[in-house]
């Protein structure tokens, strides 16, 4: 590891892939760890990661990320019904077409920046979402969404064997992919996302595209030219928002045009912004809590309250109840944005802010001169 | 000495010890980490049975969302013996003891599909991997309902469909795991057709607007077939996007089509916009070919009724269910839904505690939860009771089949629930239909999937 990455680089690494694979353990007292969630924490860390490769590092805030995702859903759908049921076939042709996409939209919307870029995305993702959702029904079946059926082709699977019975479901060369499988197979790619975005961030690259961030002009006026670089880190940001779509159909078969909403664009922008901006570990934790909070925080009715608030007396619990119901169950989205408000007024940074304050903290109560060295050294914003 | 060393060093003992105790502990954990320990998926092994509600509590289909929750609540409290019974005491013939559910006591967990395939399908997901659900029921639209029910069909968990109207629920893409107790949109051809020919006769010239998913085009099929059979000519079905505020670009083309008759194919809230706004363009003022201008919605609600307010009057639609029925079950399930929540039932409300009490039924009658016997005790089932006369859970398509009712917007209406009359009840015999006309395969029932 040492020759491709330095000591620190491996450090963390290491660490990251400890948390992710012991997630169906460290997540067991939150009530998240069944295999369905902990798939969505993987897939949806993909997905910030790819789309922080774009934001984080060149600053270029794009609106319509979910358009990709959703290009990967279908595709790799496509590919289940066609093809064959393996998943990797799924996912290369998945990658592949979102890349097409990105290549297209990128090259059109990154000849402006700043706000009239996003507008330009939003715009290209919100006409691929009503295509996907009234006007290509032939391909996409609409708002019923894409799934499996018995009959499709599969002309490779075909090759070897007759059409088994019962329910299609993706595998990986016979091994089923839901449940917890699909929990590690899908944890396997976060970690070869995670690590490509480590030495993205860390290549000369990636220097180009910090420089891009912090001052596109005095980039050309030494004489680069940053379309290309900014167009590679957008097809790069949308493949990996194809990969994620297609690992979604991969775990859970059914391909649904909601995913590619501005609301799904716009909440991988707040997983980001939550998380940490130009942060490594920190648009996985922005997912991971937005995650817990669309899947879990919604599924607190008034019984599971008043079983918590049981302590207090009849009136008090009530109460309790009436209030704290207003912030969870159908009230979620409530809570998260009055979390989110919260963050970007104090931390800017995001959580990974909070986290580099804390440790610096405990640091210059411990022994004061390693503070700023560290405070360097920590995978810091890329302003 | 010698002996030492022919046996196996100390080091190599070690080594051999740890890697025996990791084989040992942890690799069976990796094998027996599916469901192989139960014989089917959430084995009720506790004093408890827990039902899984997928509702959608926001979006296009909230309202109908929010009366089925009560209604499940209610049915909830009636299996567990408490409050006064419901439907339990009507039920023929039943086999519930009010004491839960083989002596269980029911509870239930609930999410927020927020009317989307891909929510409901989390939602329903989480309930079953996560809360231990041995059955997922609820939904207000046929996109979840599909969705959901062919998820409970991989990992082997009945699904108890709430309000879905789709041809397709229990048509081409039917499950085994799948059981709805709504009736289709075929059916409401049937019924809803000979009375559109004799209120507005048989040279009509129509025009659709159609919720853009499953139901919507499986309603628009259905209505198309049975109006044309009797004379009529469609003159175009446009589709809208499901959750439109805005109806008025849809609207407006209506208007210079050359048609005489409106037909809503839609529902929920988009139904009351799309009704709100026709009548606002002053279709229902309109003469076109000579004709009176009229609007058709042929799958009417309570709910939507009340929320479209005065321009509902005189309108004629068709219901699975009404409150002011006369029958003995309606009555019962009016007044105890009535007691606890100060309003009448909705036909979701009405579908969705039918479908806890005849899954719970089911159980009783098998003896056991294991799910392909509840499959049988359902398949076939003839019961009676529950507010739409004699009905029977049909066993190659898992519909039920049972009276439908052509309601009409009252036209003087007595108070605020007052808003639909019931204009024809047309029994089981005619809304009958060939399951074998939508194609489809439930698939097997064994061997039981896992699910986890």
């Amino acid at each position: 590891m040492a020759g491709i990455m330095s000591r620190k680089d491996a450090t963390l690494f290491i660490g990251f892939a400890a948390v992710v694979l012991l997630l169906p353990i460290l997540a067991a007292p939150f009530g998240a760890a069944y295999p369905d969630l902990l798939q969505r924490f993987m897939i949806f860390g993909i997905f910030a990661i790819g789309f922080n490769i774009l934001f984080g590092l060149t600053g270029y805030l794009s609106f319509g990320h979910a358009a990709f995702f959703g290009v990967g859903s279908y595709a790799a759908m496509w590919s289940f019904k066609l093809l064959s049921l393996n998943a990797i076939p799924a996912i290369l042709f998945a990658v592949a077409i979102a890349g097409v996409f990105a290549l297209v939209i990128g090259y059109l919307s990154l000849r402006r920046s700043g706000i009239y870029f996003s507008i330009l995305t939003l715009a290209f993702a919100q006409m691929c979402y009503s295509l996907a959702y009234s006007v290509l029904t032939p391909i996409t079946n609409g708002e019923t969404g894409l799934r499996m059926i018995r009959a499709d082709p599969r002309v490779l699977d075909r090759l070897f064997s007759e059409a088994p019975a019962g329910v299609p479901v993706p595998s990986l060369f016979g091994i089923s992919l839901s449940g917890w499988n699909g929990f590690y197979f899908s944890a396997l790619f976060l970690l070869a996302t995670f690590f490509l975005a480590m030495r993205i961030t860390n290549s000369p690259f990636g220097m180009m595209l910090k420089g891009i961030k912090s001052n596109q002009n005095r980039m050309n006026y030494t004489g680069f030219n940053t379309r290309p670089y900014a167009l590679t880190a957008f097809v790069i940001s949308g493949m990996l928002a194809g990969l994620a779509g297609s690992l979604l159909v991969v775990t859970d078969p059914l391909a649904g045009a909601e995913r590619m909403q501005w609301t799904a664009s716009g909440e991988v922008v707040l997983m980001t912004i939550l998380g940490g901006v130009g942060t490594l570990v920190g648009p996985v934790i922005g997912a991971w809590l937005i995650k817990y909070f669309e899947n879990i925080f919604s599924s607190f009715n008034d019984n599971v309250l008043s079983s918590f608030f049981g302590f207090l007396p009849d009136g008090a619990r009530e109460a309790a109840v009436v209030v704290a119901g207003k912030f969870v169950g159908e009230g979620w989205h409530l809570s998260l944005g009055l979390l989110f408000v919260l963050i970007v007024v104090f931390l800017p940074g995001g959580i990974m802010e909070g986290v580099r304050r804390i440790s610096s903290a405990i640091r210059r109560r411990g022994g004061g001169r390693h503070a700023t060295a560290r405070g360097e050294l920590s995978p810091s914003a890329a302003e | 000495m010698s002996e030492l060393k022919r046996g196996p060093s100390r080091r190599h003992v070690l080594r051999t010890g740890l890697a025996g105790i990791i084989a040992s502990g942890v690799a069976p954990l990796a094998f027996s980490r599916g469901a192989w320990a139960q014989e089917f998926c959430n084995n009720p092994t506790g004093g408890t049975v827990t039902f899984g509600l997928n509702l959608p509590l926001t979006g296009a289909y909230a309202e109908e969302g929010a009366d089925e929750q009560k209604a499940y609540e209610l049915a909830i409290q009636h299996l567990n013996g408490e409050g006064d019974g419901g439907l339990l005491n009507v039920l023929k013939p039943s086999a519930l003891k009010g004491n839960g559910i083989l002596g269980k006591k029911v509870q239930y967990v609930s999410s927020d599909s927020q009317t989307k395939s891909d929510v409901a399908r989390a939602g329903a997901t989480r309930m079953i991997e996560r809360d231990g659900a041995i059955m997922i029921t609820g939904g207000s639209s046929s996109g979840e309902a599909i969705a959901v029910q062919s998820l409970c069909q991989e990992l082997g968990v009945i699904f108890m469909a709430g309000l879905t109207h789709s041809n397709d629920t229990t048509g081409k893409d039917k499950r085994r795991y799948g059981f709805r107790h709504f009736f289709n949109a075929y059916q409401s051809g049937i019924a809803i057709a000979p009375v559109l020919a004799e209120a507005y006769g048989k040279d009509r010239r129509a025009y659709h607007l159609t919720a853009d998913y499953t139901w919507g085009w499986t309603q628009e099929e259905s209505i198309k077939n049975a109006t044309e059979a009797l004379g009529w000519e469609t003159v175009q079905a446009v589709r809208t996007p499901l959750g439109a505020a805005d109806f008025s670009q849809y609207l407006t083309p209506v208007l210079n089509s050359g048609a005489d008759v409106l037909i809503l194919n839609h529902y929920g809230n988009d139904m009351v916009n799309s009704l709100t706004q026709a009548v606002q363009f002053g279709m229902r003022d309109r003469q076109a070919n000579g004709k009176q201008f009229e609007i058709v919605v042929p799958l009417f609600s309570e709910l939507m009724a009340k929320g479209a307010g005065e321009n509902i009057k005189g309108i004629f639609g068709t219901s699975n269910w009404h409150w002011n029925l006369p029958d003995e079950g309606s009555k019962a399930f009016t007044k105890s839904f009535g007691a606890a929540y100060g309003s009448p039932p909705s036909q979701a409300a009405h579908t969705a505690y039918v479908q806890a009490l005849l899954y719970a039924d089911a159980c009783e009658r098998a003896g056991t939860f294991y799910p392909p016997e509840v499959i049988k005790a359902l398949e076939g089932f003839e019961f009676d009771g529950m507010g739409n006369g004699k009905t029977l859970y049909r066993a190659e398509d898992h519909q039920c089949m049972k009276s439908v009712l052509v309601v009409r917007g009252n036209e003087n209406p007595t108070n605020q629930f007052d808003v639909l009359n019931v204009f024809k009840e047309i029994d089981r015999e005619t809304a009958n239909y060939d399951p074998a006309i939508f194609g489809g395969d439930l698939g097997a029932a064994e061997p039981v999937p896992q699910c986890r």
